[in-house]
């Protein structure tokens, strides 16, 4: 179990002093998936770098497994760090050594016998699929493979916690849904408690169990990540998993209508046709639409006229040609 | 064409002695040079403000020394440094004099190099290391250097062909080589194709000096895609 209490960090900087996180509190429970999300800027990558004290805090303390981090010494500290493993958006391979030799690097430092090394480190590559690719070089793979290997090399030492900051940042939907699976798969069968770093909801959503929102150096909500969906308290949650509430697109300030696409028909000539057909322009404030073998999912927010009768026209219309749709109240 | 002087040179062997002289002056010195240089580069590096271990009154001080000896010019140092000579081989005159004066012009300047090779090691590769429980000394060792390889390489080669540069003036206080002949036979007796001559081989050597340094250097290079 991770413990954070009363954490307070602060950076001295030749402008000024900057509070990057203050007053945290929170715990993270073995087995589980943890997300924290925030903005950029908003703290996340300094409080994952003070669960291993990459990051000294100022005040408050980090507890792991009972122990009290900042009670350690040099030595045992990095003893400590041997049993988290940690991934980064920008991967940080060992670019002068074959991915091999990258998921030995740990097993060197922890002096595991070479033999065993090997072989873990051979295990680690089948499990990432990338065993084919031992005797390459960072620079001859692709993102998705980096990150694979990195995730290998993080898990060498057969760490309990596994700390990732954006790790899917900087790749693709589909290698960004690989990875994710990759992640939820270790922590399933190998019980690695792993801690996800992201500003993407999506990435929340998808393997999270529990999730903190962090804005401007405070935790502003935390809970189950199915409660926290459902229900956004904060201001910030709720521009992060809807976020269209907040938009300033409007100037009419008109109905808002939620058209949803879930493969019955192809949205392209919906919003067209409805245009055409009532003569009524709409504000399209937010569409996140999939085209799968032709067929639309994914949802489109629309902002109605102000106008009581063009709304009403829009929304007859809607009754007729597009059955799946909902009035947002706002 | 060419002078009698020029003849007797190459026929007595004088010429390619000097040769040999200057390419071995140089890469020994260089060689030596190293062995101070490159620890002194990289604590200047690691005890760096933005170092792996800041340490700021070290880092200061040997950044005064290497400043000092740096800033020296070349001719300058080497009648300074006359009696250190003596000191280290008994002699301030000849070619292991001259050794002793490069050693000390090249190891400040290697210092430099090296320190900046291993500050251009990218600092979320160092982070890493250190979240993976990494002590110092291996993080020098197994991080720092490694990644740092081919730009250590490149600097190697630049350090190499300037101590070649230094080695010309070995002439001054007896020592040989290529620099000693452009000066005793082609300059004082007014022979200018024997300075020709000099000046071609020395851009020879220069040449295949670069040449193997830099191929050595793209080859243990992997980041580049292969
Ligand atoms: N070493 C440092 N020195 C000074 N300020 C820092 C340092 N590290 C972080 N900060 C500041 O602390 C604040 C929080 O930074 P942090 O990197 O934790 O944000 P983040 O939430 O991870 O953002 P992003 O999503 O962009 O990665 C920022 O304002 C940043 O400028
Ligand atoms: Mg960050």
């Amino acid at each position: 179990m991770i413990e954070i209490k009363a954490l307070t960090k602060t950076f001295h900087t030749r402008t000024g002093t900057l509070t990057a996180l203050d007053n945290i509190n929170l715990s993270i429970h073995d087995g589980e998936i943890f997300g924290i999300i925030g903005l950029s800027g908003a703290g996340k990558s300094t409080l994952v770098r003070c669960i291993n004290l990459l990051e000294r805090p100022d005040a408050g303390e980090v507890w792991l497994d009972g122990r009290d981090l900042m009670k350690l010494s040099n030595r045992e500290l990095l003893e400590v760090r041997r049993g988290i493993g940690m991934i980064f958006q920008s991967y940080n391979l060992l670019e002068q050594r074959t991915v091999l030799r990258n998921v030995l690097f740990p097993l060197e430092i922890s002096h595991t016998p070479r033999d065993k090394a090997r072989e873990r480190a051979k295990e680690l590559l089948e499990l990432v699929g990338l065993a084919d690719k031992a005797d390459a070089y960072p620079s001859q793979l692709s993102g998705g493979q980096k990150q694979r290997v990195a995730i290998a090399r993080a898990l060498a030492t057969q760490p309990r916690y596994l700390l990732c900051d954006e790790a899917t940042s900087a790749l693709d939907p589909n290698t960004t849904a690989s990875i994710l699976e990759l992640l939820q798969v270790i922590n399933r069968t190998m019980g690695v408690t792993i801690v996800v770093i992201t500003h993407e909801m999506a990435v929340i959503d998808k393997i999270c169990h529990r999730v903190a929102v962090i804005d401007k150096s405070h935790i502003v909500e935390m809970g189950a990540v199915n409660e926290v969906f459902a229900n956004p308290q904060s201001d910030i949650a709720r521009e992060l998993i809807l976020p269209h509430v907040k938009t300033t697109a409007s100037v009419r300030g008109g109905p808002r209508v939620r058209l949803v696409f879930n493969g019955e028909s192809s949205y392209s000539p919906v919003v067209s046709n409805l245009v055409l057909e009532c003569g009524v322009p709409v504000n399209i404030l937010f569409a996140d639409t999939k085209d799968l073998d032709g067929k639309a999912f994914g949802h489109i927010l629309l902002e109605l006229p102000d106008d009581p009768r063009q709304s009403g026209r829009v929304i007859a219309w809607l009754d007729r040609n597009h059955p799946s749709y909902s009035l947002e109240v706002q | 064409m060419f002078s009698d002087l020029l003849k007797q040179l190459v026929e007595s062997g004088i010429l390619f002695r000097a040769i040999w002289e200057t390419v071995y002056m140089t890469l020994l010195s260089t060689l030596i040079a190293y062995i101070i240089g490159l620890p002194l580069g990289v604590i200047l590096s690691v005890t760096a403000p933005s170092g792996v271990r800041p340490i700021p009154w070290l880092n200061r001080l040997l950044g005064v020394i290497v400043n000092i000896f740096r800033s020296i010019p070349f001719i300058v140092l080497m009648v300074a440094m006359l009696p250190v000579a003596k000191l280290v081989v008994g002699t301030s005159l000849g070619n292991a004099a001259m050794v002793v004066m490069l050693v000390i012009a090249a190891a400040p300047y290697i210092a430099r190099m090296v320190e900046s090779s291993i500050k251009e090691v990218n600092a979320g590769v160092i982070e890493a290391a250190q979240a993976m429980g990494t002590s110092q000394f291996r993080l020098i060792t197994r991080v720092l250097l490694p990644e740092a390889r081919p730009s250590l390489v490149v600097g190697a080669v630049i350090s190499t062909v300037t101590v070649l540069g230094y080695s010309a003036m070995a002439a001054t206080i007896g020592g040989g080589g290529l620099g000693a002949i452009a000066i005793t036979w082609g300059y004082q007796r007014s022979k200018e194709d024997i300075t020709w001559v000099c000046v071609i081989l020395i851009v020879i050597v220069v040449q295949v000096m670069q040449e193997v340094g830099m191929r050595i250097a793209r080859r243990i290079d992997k980041r580049a895609r292969q």
